[in-house]
Parts: C-alpha cells; sequence; structure tokens
C-alpha cells in the first residue's frame, strides 16, 4: 500500500489522519487546506449524522411498533441494549429525570456505532471516496475531537442545567462556594468547582478521543506491513471490539454519573 | 486536529439525537416493557394460584376416591350377604318343597297300597264265597235238608 500512488508512509498516514474539511476560500491556505475556527469537517459531519439518523431511526421505528408481548428479534435486541442502559441508570442516578435514561441510551448507541467504523478496514472507505473524487475521508467520527468535545461539552451543560434545576439557583450558587471547605474560603472553593466542572469535559472528550485515534493509527500502521497485515489487523480487530464497546459504555456511565453528582447534594 | 465549527454541528446533531430518543424510542420502548414485566408477574401470579387450586382438587379427588372406595366396599359385603341369605332361603325353600313332594308321593302309595288290599278282600271274598258254594253243592241233598228248608220256610 504504502508505494501506491507515489505516497511516502508519512503521507499515507497524513492522507489517513486529515478530514475533509470545507471553508471559505478567503480561510485556505497555499495547498487548499482550511485553517480557523470557520472550517467544517464534512467526512465528520456527514458520517455521524448519517450513522445517528439510520440508528435512531431504525429505533424509533422499533419503538413505535413495540409491543408488551413476545418481542420480534429486532424488538428484542433494542430493547436489550436499552434496559442495559436503563439498568446502569438506576443502579447510579438516584433522581428523577426524563432526560438522563434517553441521554445514556444516545451516548452509548451512537457512540458505539462511530467507533464500529473503526472495524471496516481503513482504506475501503478513502479510496472508495477517491475514487468518486474526494481526495480525504476520515471515516470514524469520533477520532475527531471536534466530535467528542461537542459531546462532552453538551453533557456539561446540561448537567449545569441539571443541577440549577434540582437545586434551585440559590442552593446550587451556596454548594459552589461553600463546598468542600466551608463558606469562609469562599474563593477556593469556587476555584476548586470550576477546575473539576471544566475537567469533567475535557477529560469525557479526550479520553474518547485518545482510545479511538490510537487505535485507528495501529489500523493504518498494520495496513503499512504489506502482506503481513493479513495475520495482525484481524486480532487487532478483534480486540479493538472491546475498545468500542468499552469506550461507548464509559462516556456513558461517566455521563451518568456527572448527571448523578449534578443532581445530588454533596 | 483543530477545534473548529464542525463542534457547532456535531452538538446540533448531538442534540437531534437525544430529542429523537427521548420522544421516540424510550418511552414506547419503556412502556412496552414495564407492560411485559406487568404480564409476566400476572402470569406468574396466576400460575401459582393454579398450582395451588391444582392442589387442592388432586386433594379433593383423593378425598373423593377414598370415600367411593369406602363404600363400594359397604357395598359388596352388603351384597355378599344378601347373596348368603338368598341361597340360605332358597335351600330352606327347596327342602320344605321337597319334604311336601315326598310326602305326597307316599300318602298316594298308602292310598294305592290300600285300594289293592280292598281289591283283593273283596277277592278273597268272593273266592270264599265261590268256594263255599262249590263245597255246598257237593254236599246238599235236597231229601236231607227238606225239613231245614221246610223249617226255613216257615221262618220267612
Amino acid at each position: 500500500m504504502s508505494a501506491e500512488g507515489g505516497l511516502t508512509t508519512t503521507g499515507y498516514i497524513q492522507h489517513h489522519l486529515t478530514n475533509l474539511a470545507v471553508c471559505s476560500d478567503a480561510a485556505k491556505d497555499a495547498a487548499g487546506h482550511c485553517h480557523g475556527f470557520w472550517t467544517f469537517h464534512l467526512d465528520t459531519l456527514l458520517i455521524s449524522g448519517i450513522l445517528g439518523l439510520v440508528v435512531f431511526g431504525l429505533m424509533a421505528k422499533v419503538a413505535s411498533k413495540a409491543s408488551a408481548g413476545v418481542p420480534s428479534g429486532l424488538q428484542n435486541f433494542v430493547e436489550m441494549v436499552v434496559g442495559l442502559v436503563d439498568q446502569q441508570v438506576k443502579d447510579t442516578f438516584h433522581g428523577k429525570s426524563a432526560l438522563v435514561t434517553p441521554l445514556a441510551i444516545t451516548i452509548f448507541v451512537w457512540v458505539f456505532v462511530m467507533n464500529a467504523m473503526d472495524l471496516i478496514p481503513v482504506d475501503f472507505l478513502p479510496l472508495a471516496a477517491g475514487a468518486v473524487g474526494i481526495h480525504y475521508l476520515k471515516a470514524v467520527p469520533t477520532t475527531d475531537p471536534n466530535l467528542t468535545f461537542a459531546m462532552s461539552i453538551t453533557v456539561f451543560l446540561i448537567s449545569i442545567f441539571m443541577g440549577l434545576k434540582v437545586k434551585g439557583f440559590g442552593h446550587f450558587m451556596h454548594e459552589v462556594f461553600s463546598v468542600p471547605f466551608g463558606a469562609k474560603l469562599a474563593p477556593v472553593n469556587f476555584l476548586f468547582r470550576v477546575v473539576e466542572e471544566i475537567a469533567r469535559p475535557i477529560s469525557l472528550s479526550l479520553r474518547l478521543f485518545g482510545n479511538m485515534y490510537a487505535g485507528e493509527m495501529v489500523f493504518i500502521l498494520i495496513a503499512l506491513l504489506g502482506i503481513w497485515q493479513l495475520p495482525l489487523a484481524l486480532p487487532w480487530a478483534l480486540f479493538h471490539i472491546l475498545i468500542i464497546t468499552l469506550q461507548a459504555f464509559v462516556f456513558m456511565m461517566l455521563t451518568i454519573v456527572y448527571m448523578s453528582m449534578a443532581s445530588e447534594s454533596h | 486536529m483543530s477545534i473548529n465549527a464542525t463542534l457547532i454541528g456535531q452538538a446540533i446533531w448531538f442534540a437531534i439525537f437525544i430529542w429523537i430518543t427521548m420522544k421516540y424510542v424510550w418511552p414506547p420502548l419503556q412502556k412496552a416493557m414495564a407492560d411485559r414485566q406487568s404480564q409476566i408477574a400476572e402470569g406468574l401470579a396466576a400460575a401459582e394460584r393454579g398450582k395451588h387450586e391444582q392442589e387442592l382438587a388432586a386433594k379433593r379427588s383423593a378425598d373423593a376416591l377414598r370415600e367411593a372406595k369406602e363404600k363400594s366396599a359397604d357395598l359388596v359385603a352388603q351384597a355378599e350377604k344378601r347373596a348368603q341369605q338368598i341361597v340360605e332361603e332358597a335351600k330352606g325353600n327347596a327342602k320344605v318343597e321337597a319334604d311336601k313332594v315326598v310326602a305326597g308321593a307316599k300318602a298316594e302309595i298308602d292310598q294305592e297300597v290300600e285300594r289293592a288290599k280292598q281289591q283283593l278282600r273283596e277277592r278273597v271274598a268272593e273266592l270264599a264265597v265261590a268256594g263255599a258254594e262249590k263245597i255246598l253243592r257237593k254236599e246238599i241233598n235236597a231229601s236231607v235238608h227238606a225239613d231245614m228248608l221246610v223249617a226255613l220256610k216257615q221262618d220267612l
């Protein structure tokens, strides 16, 4: 693969790690690459959106026909996934909220299917896209920090909103300034709180991004080994199934924990 | 690798999917699952009730069976007794009847014997008279006995 099209190894890797970006002509440099904030990664947006629409559309279709009788195969499967997530929510989150379980289901299912894109051999989608004139394509949306940060910041905002809603503004502010050292050290408490709150979305998003990016990188490196990729790609893919599921589960679990912490008094 | 406006787009996608799940996926599934749970609970309770009732019915049927057996044993005993009685009765009747028949036969035989004797007696008397006549005819002599006859004539 490495010699194909005159690409160097570095070029091959870089090619695989470049998003399909669109921006205004003013934001492009001499080589045609986009810089600056107003750049959109079309591959991330489209692949994650299409995957989400397909999987949530399917789930909504199943749910609309769900009956209390003996469930069909697909309904059974969806119920199994949803039931697993709901059990985690029930075990961890003790407040009352119509939002937490759907949020956790969305995160688990969406992150799982996006991570699962990693199992498609690394060259399939970029080559297919190249054949129709798209030069860059990063097939795994979760290897784009924009996506993971978008999710973790949304989760962060929901947790703040939930804290305000459950505790009320006064109690929330009181907690921000008086926990853990008491009201006399209010500035220190506030600083601690800010660091804590900011650390959460950063760690949440970087954990998922880092894991998926590293996994994708290993796939790319294996793909560079010529014939030797055959015995190596399969074991790594099998192992990667574990990482895919685990990362989706961890993201979901931590979200539930943050929601639980936001809605319970310290 | 850089953070850019993709983040805003992804947040919008995320919000849309949360909304879909919240509105169209979770509530119907939750309802179906809760309904099924209650149905299963009801089914299990009904099964438990049925089992209990079946136990009761088994007990009742065992009782009825025992009762019926006792009753049938009684009936058989009674019937045997009655059969014994009937046989005894029949035996008695038969004996009486036989005695009667025997007595009748005896009486008839006696009558027959009596009649035979009677006949015999009459014949003996006739024979005696006939014999006596013969003897008398031989012995009689009118001359000798004229006197006696005359005397008889006079007596008349």
